[in-house]
């Protein structure tokens, strides 16, 4: 039987699960994970990767059908309730009861949690406050915003401060300030020492707060590592350059080309080029000197990395098959 | 940085916790529903009062035509009805509990307390306690409603208690229904097509007519209804007027009530339970 590391919060190894009734793949193909203690690992992917279905398996919502998962240490399969004393889900629809007030529903999470009357009371109106949800406290959650009940949700599961906290999609349809407000939240946890576990669309979500990051798609691992390995690892870097006279274009680009490791692009009609570059610093330097040769006059020559969003869509093309390409390649 | 503190843990909240208990944790979502009652009274009064009305529309509408001059019950169709009645109550009793369990599974209320360290068998409890007292304040209701109209239980206190604890069993059996039902279906619609369904279930029985009224077949269907079964014992334990043609149905009436509901709970329960389990794929 296997035993789970000391130093891995999350540790998953060839987790599977198959869905009788969906045929797109929505399930997981055999997905191993480690996070760290005290980490931000994202899960990003498209719709449909396996996202959600690895954190209801984490949650212990959800049983795998082959694999192991440990959480905090313990086995979701055999241990769930212990797993489920040290964690916190935010789930992808926001679980709050309707009916209730805010503050009745964060009594309810706190009672049920097991914190005494007092404790989960107090429990309670600080995380209203912290929130900024006190002047709504005593209303129904029914009239709330979406962003108030995107923020009440992540307050129910932060009642107990859990030691890994499963965060799936949370700013979703949220404004921008909410969205500030939940990764500032977010951030504050990990001070706290909590290990996070987010799954999102959103690439400027992963760069903003994980320290790692999963890529999925139809539910297996496609590329794994920092946001700035996954960068360099995937992507180009760019050298982008400007001319003062669009005369010389033709030039530049025919000159371009020895530097060139891929299609150079350019918009029509601007005096612009942008070069796929394999190594940066000196297709820079290569390139300033042929241009001085060639007297032509650049306005402006900058190095440029990969966004996450170049990378993302490149890992999750159907047509492209990156995963294999380095196999091939290493 | 105050927020690092807020979200950390300035109260420390995981050394004052317990270890929780299924009843400790189940009577914490009975008061879930107590809070939803308060926030909804009017939702928990017309769900006290519709059987009421549906009291005095068979009653004062339907009931002089029903009760002829040469019934049992002529005279006092209430004495004849309210076994009825509080027999429908405890059927009508499975749209509060599917609807209920249905919302909470579709607003992923269920999923936030299958989340929580409880026992799965403290979100079943809870929601039976809550629809427990909500049944017995209906029948109380109901109960006052009918001595007003002029329908008296004649056998004495414990054969009343007995009739009473029948429509409370036969109202447990019908939650494991409701569980069932409001798990499976996919979704508002369908609880919606299954709550128009109580309507023929009740009617088709003795709770509101004598069977032997029907057409042969019809009549037949109707008394072996599990809720004919019961509101017959009710009638007879009350000492209230009934149908009893001799047959071994009307015979055994208490023994089928107490058999039915427990065939129901037999099936149903562990279907419900399945259902739960099931959300976890």
């Amino acid at each position: 039987m296997k035993q789970p590391s000391a130093d891995f919060a999350i540790d998953v190894g060839g987790l599977r699960k198959h869905y009788a009734h969906s045929p797109d793949g929505t399930g997981l193909n055999g997905i191993d994970l480690q996070v760290a203690k005290g980490s931000v690992h994202g899960l990003l992917g498209p719709n449909g990767a396996g996202k959600t279905t690895a954190v209801r398996i984490l949650t212990t919502l959800l049983q795998a059908d082959s694999g192991t998962a440990f959480v905090a240490g313990y086995d979701v399969r055999t241990r769930g309730r212990e797993v489920r004393r040290r964690i916190g889900l935010v789930g992808q629809a926001t679980a709050v009861d309707d009916v209730l007030t805010g503050r009745q529903n964060l009594l309810l999470v706190g009672r049920l949690n097991h914190l005494p009357a007092v404790a989960a009371a107090n429990r309670a109106d600080e995380l209203l406050q912290r929130f900024s949800l006190t002047d709504a406290a005593a209303r129904k959650v029914a009239g709330y915003s979406g962003g108030m009940r995107r923020r009440l949700d992540l307050a129910a599961a932060l009642v107990v401060a859990p030691q890994v906290l499963f965060v799936d999609e949370p700013t979703t349809g949220l404004d921008p300030e909410g969205r500030r407000a939940v990764w500032s939240a977010i951030r504050d946890l990990v001070t706290g020492g909590t290990t996070v576990l987010l799954t999102t669309q959103y690439l400027e979500e992963a760069d903003q707060l994980a320290d790692r990051i999963t890529v999925l798609r139809s539910g297996a691992v496609v590329a794994q590592g920092s946001p700035d390995e996954l960068k360099a690892r995937i992507g180009h870097d760019w050298l982008d350059v400007s001319l003062t006279d669009p005369d010389d274009l033709p030039r530049l680009r025919e000159l371009a080309g020895q530097f060139a490791d891929g299609e150079l692009q350019s918009d029509p009609g601007a005096a612009h080029v942008s070069i796929p570059v394999a190594d940066r610093t000196r297709a820079l330097v290569g390139l300033s000197a042929a241009l001085a040769e060639a007297a032509i006059d650049p306005l402006d020559i900058t190095v440029r990395r990969p966004t996450l969003d170049e990378v993302f869509l490149q890992l999750t093309d159907t047509d492209v098959l990156p995963i294999d390409r380095t196999a091939a390649s290493a | 940085m105050t927020t690092a503190t807020t979200a950390g843990s300035t109260l420390q909240p995981d050394a004052l916790r317990g270890n929780g208990s299924v009843i400790g944790d189940a009577w914490t979502i009975t008061r879930r529903q107590f809070w939803h009652w308060r926030a909804q009274p009017g939702v928990l009064l017309v769900g006290l009062l519709f059987p009421v009305l549906v009291t005095l529309m068979f009653g004062a509408l339907f009931g002089g035509a029903i009760a002829g001059p040469e019934t049992e019950y002529a005279g006092n169709y209430y004495a004849y009805l309210m076994p009825g009645i509080f027999t429908m109550a405890m059927l009508f009793g499975v749209e509060s509990t599917m609807t209920a369990v249905n919302v909470d599974a579709a607003k992923g209320v269920t999923d936030r307390f299958r989340s929580l360290p409880i026992s799965p068998a403290a979100v079943v409890l809870g929601r039976c306690m809550a629809d427990m007292i909500n049944s017995v304040a209906g029948l109380a209701v109901l109960i006052g409603a009918g001595l007003l109209l002029g329908w008296s239980p004649n056998n004495g206190l414990p054969a009343a208690l007995a009739a009473f604890g029948l429509l409370l069993l036969l109202r447990f059996a019908l939650l494991w229904v409701g569980i069932f039902i409001g798990l499976r279906a996919s979704g508002p619609e369908a609880v919606g097509a299954v709550q128009i369904l109580v309507w023929p279930i009740s009617m088709l029985s003795n709770l509101f007519v004598d069977p032997a009224t029907m057409p042969g077949w019809l009549g037949a269907i109707a008394s072996v209804n599990p809720l004919s079964a019961t509101a017959s014992a009710t009638r007879e334990l009350f000492g209230n007027p009934g149908w009893n043609d001799g047959s071994w149905l009307a015979e055994n009436a208490v023994l089928l009530a107490v058999c039915w509901p427990v065939v129901i709970t037999a099936v149903f329960a562990p279907l419900a339970i399945r259902s739960y389990r099931r959300l976890g794929g």
